[in-house]
């Protein structure tokens, strides 16, 4: 990927991720060739031949800009943090998992522990009469093997390292990125540091693409399947948990045009640091209810509340994980 | 003892990592494949209200999320103890066979075709999607990821959300597909059969009328002999979404058939404390190590193991192609590991026939998409096709659905065992007393598990397509020997 010096120098990086937010850069689709023209890939480990060595012997602040993408789940993850965070001039912390911790995030509900007993001994399909778990260091006969330490805890980027921006999404809408790819490409002045960039400040609601009368009240929450969507009606108003009114909009409402609810992935709207307390009182106030013991009657309805408010945003989230 | 170490190699959404030993006359002792990631999903979904899995497991993957969102919804179904309506399960099938073009078709021209189209040892700069157009042209390029394209619309256009679908509901979809809609698929799938043809002579151009691929193909370090699961339907004939899982062994032969909710009776799997991935094997063999053969328990799930578990295809193109493979290779079963790439671009022309037949039916836009649901009996399987393997989601739950217990097998996973011992293979093959370890040796040790498109290179199932790789030689006491950085 060589070029002129005026050229910007990208890198994209993922962590403990699925390669989603690779994806969401691929489907440019064919302005793949217009991004070839105004950027260099200088690393990008899911389509370039460019190494961790490379990226250590590079100056530092070498790289303009950084996608970062993934949460930090193991050492390798965060050493990689680390060393990008001192490779880049702009560190984006680019996806839910970056952003928020992600969907990896909600095993803070458990413990390391929990989670090799189950994959390792406890699993109906492992046979493992010694209870072997993988080791960080394990000795073979021909030497000595490493993998990296699964920590107890996920993080977020900005958890770990200084994060200048954010673009939230699970994946990121690629639209969005190319705004902000075109934005930092043309030199225009960046929003102050700390910024999320590439989505709205106001929520899903807002805008939504489905219907919302003023003022309707519910006495029952569903679960999606107990009720027929009508395929256009608020879900909220239909008694069906939406996270719409505590995230963020900019997604361009792709789970909503799938008609199934909003499970909050663009994280909380501008001013909000909780989605949960933001739920909370979006949920008490549609509920036609007066007497406390009503209230908590229809409150009973919303089966796993923490793992639905915080689907996204667990390791950055006031309770952050389960107690131990 | 000399000690040859390749990392990163990207990963299975996350990195992959290969231990060469070398013994003191340089040939090979060993080699370890590890897989350092571990996320956990199994743990955390517990609790989580069953149907918010479909959605949930998508994100194991970015590559292949519909994969697992259907084979979650198929465990779902079982959790509910109900089956979908026709509509419902014709419009998932539809979705999944766009979901395998777009996948096919990326792995093809972005990862395999530049170890053929541009070759296995021409300078690694050139050996990605890149130098594929150069070799090919743009317009052809661009033909490529127009194609891809399309069927990330067609995606988006049923399951909502382009990469994490959003479809599948308890019993059925979410959504239908109205008469204009179908009349759009039905050309754009035209236009996959034509791209799935054209893919096809492009294989047939750049690499069976390559004598020297051909015999690399046959006479390589690549052949493994193991035992071929697939998932059949009620023919025998290769089925992506729905059917039992066959198991032929390596002579062909049927070892068994069994329906989803059997599969603890089959697979079991076993754990090395070196890596943080398990090692699935035939339960009614055993574990018997990192051995090839009739009487190993060790199998693959891929596209060539699926040809060679059914008695054909479902679509007459695709049949065509399936008995020129065998005919050309000598007959079923095949254990060239190389001709998984073949094989992958037969199941992409058979996704794209698919794809046609369903948007053409009839019954397709009808309005029936949600079975009815009574008590939650609470525990389910789910089987599918993922394009890197069987898939295997099982699922228990209490009374209300909410999920106690979680048991997934991946695609990909499957083949730990056979990608291990490919890479040892073609190691032994190419790493030999007095032989300078080049980069294109290199390539070619790593076209072992590339031809397996294992999720570590979903990664790589993209632009421009290829993997970052360090080799350092070292002496037993550390000293570093040689260093090989593949740019």
């Amino acid at each position: 990927m060589e070029g002129s010096k005026a050229k910007l120098k990208l890198a994209v990086y993922w962590a403990s991720a699925c390669g989603g937010c690779c994806v969401s850069v691929l489907d440019v689709h064919e302005k793949l060739f217009d991004v070839i023209a105004a950027a260099d890939l200088v690393f990008w480990p899911i389509a370039l031949d460019i190494k961790y060595h490379d990226v250590e012997e590079m100056p530092d602040q070498h790289i303009d800009l950084t996608l970062f993408n993934g949460a930090v789940r193991n050492s390798e993850n965060e050493h990689m943090a680390r060393l990008l965070r001192k490779k880049s001039k702009i560190l984006v912390a680019y996806g839910s998992c970056s952003h928020l911790g992600g969907i990896p995030g909600l095993a803070n509900f458990s413990t390391k522990e929990d989670i090799l007993n189950r994959v390792f001994i406890e699993s109906e399909s492992v046979v493992n009469p010694e209870n072997i778990l993988p080791q960080p260091e394990y000795e073979v006969k021909e030497g000595v093997l490493n993998l990296p330490e699964f920590f107890n805890d996920v993080r977020s980027l900005a958890q770990v390292v200084d994060v200048d921006y954010f673009i939230p999404g699970c994946p990121p809408q690629t639209e969005r990125l190319l705004e902000v790819f075109v934005a930092v490409v043309s030199g225009a002045e960046l929003p102050p540091k700390g910024s999320v960039i590439g989505a709205e400040t106001k929520t899903q609601c807002d805008e939504c693409i489905r219907k919302k009368t003023e003022n309707k009240r519910i006495k029952k929450f569903y679960r999606p399947w107990e009720i027929t969507d009508d395929g256009y009606s608020c879900f909220m108003e239909q008694g069906v948990i939406c996270m719409g009114p505590a995230t963020r909009a900019g997604c361009g409402y792709r789970c909503i045009k799938g008609n199934a609810p909003c499970r909050g992935c663009y994280g909380p709207p501008a001013g909000v640091t909780d989605p949960g307390a933001k739920m909370m009182s979006a949920i008490a106030s549609i509920i036609d209810e007066k007497e406390p013991e009503e209230i908590s009657r229809v409150l009973e309805d919303v089966v796993d509340p923490a793992g639905l408010f915080y689907r996204f945003s667990l390791p950055v989230s006031l309770i952050r994980r389960k107690i131990i | 003892m000399k000690r040859i170490t390749i990392d990163p190699i990207t990963r299975l959404e996350g990195h992959g990592k290969i231990e060469i030993f070398l013994n003191d006359e340089g040939e090979v002792s060993n080699v370890y494949f590890q897989v350092p990631e571990l996320r956990g999903f199994e743990k955390f979904c517990e609790g989580r209200p069953v149907e918010e899995l479909p959605a949930i497991v998508a994100k194991i993957c970015g590559v292949c999320p519909g994969c697992h969102h259907m084979g979650s919804g198929k465990a779902v179904d079982a959790v509910f103890g109900v089956d979908p309506p026709p509509v419902a399960k014709k419009l998932r099938e539809l979705f999944y066979m766009a979901h395998f073009v777009h996948s096919h078709t990326a792995h093809f021209y972005a990862l395999a075709a530049p170890d053929f189209v541009v070759g296995p040892s021409a300078p690694a700069s050139e050996r990605n999607i890149i130098g594929v157009i150069g070799k090919v042209g743009r317009e052809i390029g661009t033909e490529v990821i127009k194609q891809r394209r399309i069927a990330q619309e067609i995606q988006a256009l049923l399951g909502g959300h382009q990469t994490f679908v959003v479809m599948n509901i308890p019993g059925g979809v979410r959504k239908g597909l109205s008469e204009a809609e179908r009349d759009d698929i039905v050309i754009k799938a035209e236009g996959f059969v034509e791209f799935a043809k054209f893919t096809l002579k492009v294989f047939e151009d750049f690499v069976l009328k390559n004598n020297e691929y051909v015999d690399l193909i046959l006479n390589g370090p690549y052949s493994l002999k193991l035992h071929s699961m697939g998932l059949v339907d009620k023919n025998n004939k290769v089925n992506f979404y729905d059917g039992k899982v066959r198991v032929v062994d390596t002579e062909g032969k049927e070892l068994f058939k069994y329906s989803s909710s059997e599969y603890l009776d089959y697979v079991a799997e076993h754990v090395e404390p070196w890596s943080y991935l398990k090692f699935p094997y035939l339960k009614k063999i055993g574990w018997k190590g990192f051995i090839e053969g009739q009487n190993s328990g060790v199998y693959h799930a891929t596209p060539l193991s699926r040809l060679n578990a059914a008695d054909g295809m479902a679509t007459p193109l695709a049949q065509k192609e399936y008995e020129l493979m065998y005919a050309t290779l000598g007959g079923k079963p095949v254990h060239a590991t190389l001709a998984m790439h073949w094989a992958r671009l037969i199941e992409l022309l058979y996704s794209a026939e698919r794809c046609l037949e369903l948007a053409q039916d009839n019954e397709i836009t009808g309005k029936e998409l949600r079975a009815q649901l009574g008590h939650i009996p609470g525990e389910g399987v789910g089987i599918v096709e993922a394009q890197r393997g069987t898939l295997t989601h099982h699922y228990w739950t209490d009374d209300k659905g909410i999920v106690t217990k979680v048991n997934i097998i991946v695609g990909t996973t499957n083949n730990h065992a056979a990608i291990s011992m490919s890479i040892k293979k073609a190691a032994e093959g190419f790493i030999k007393k007095g032989v300078k370890v080049s980069d294109g040796i290199l390539n070619m040790v790593e076209m072992a598990f590339r031809a397996y498109d294992p999720c570590f290179s979903c990664a790589t199932h993209s632009f421009p397509g290829q993997m970052p790789v360090i080799l350092e030689i070292r002496e037993a006491n550390g000293e570093l020997k040689q260093r090989l950085v593949r740019n």
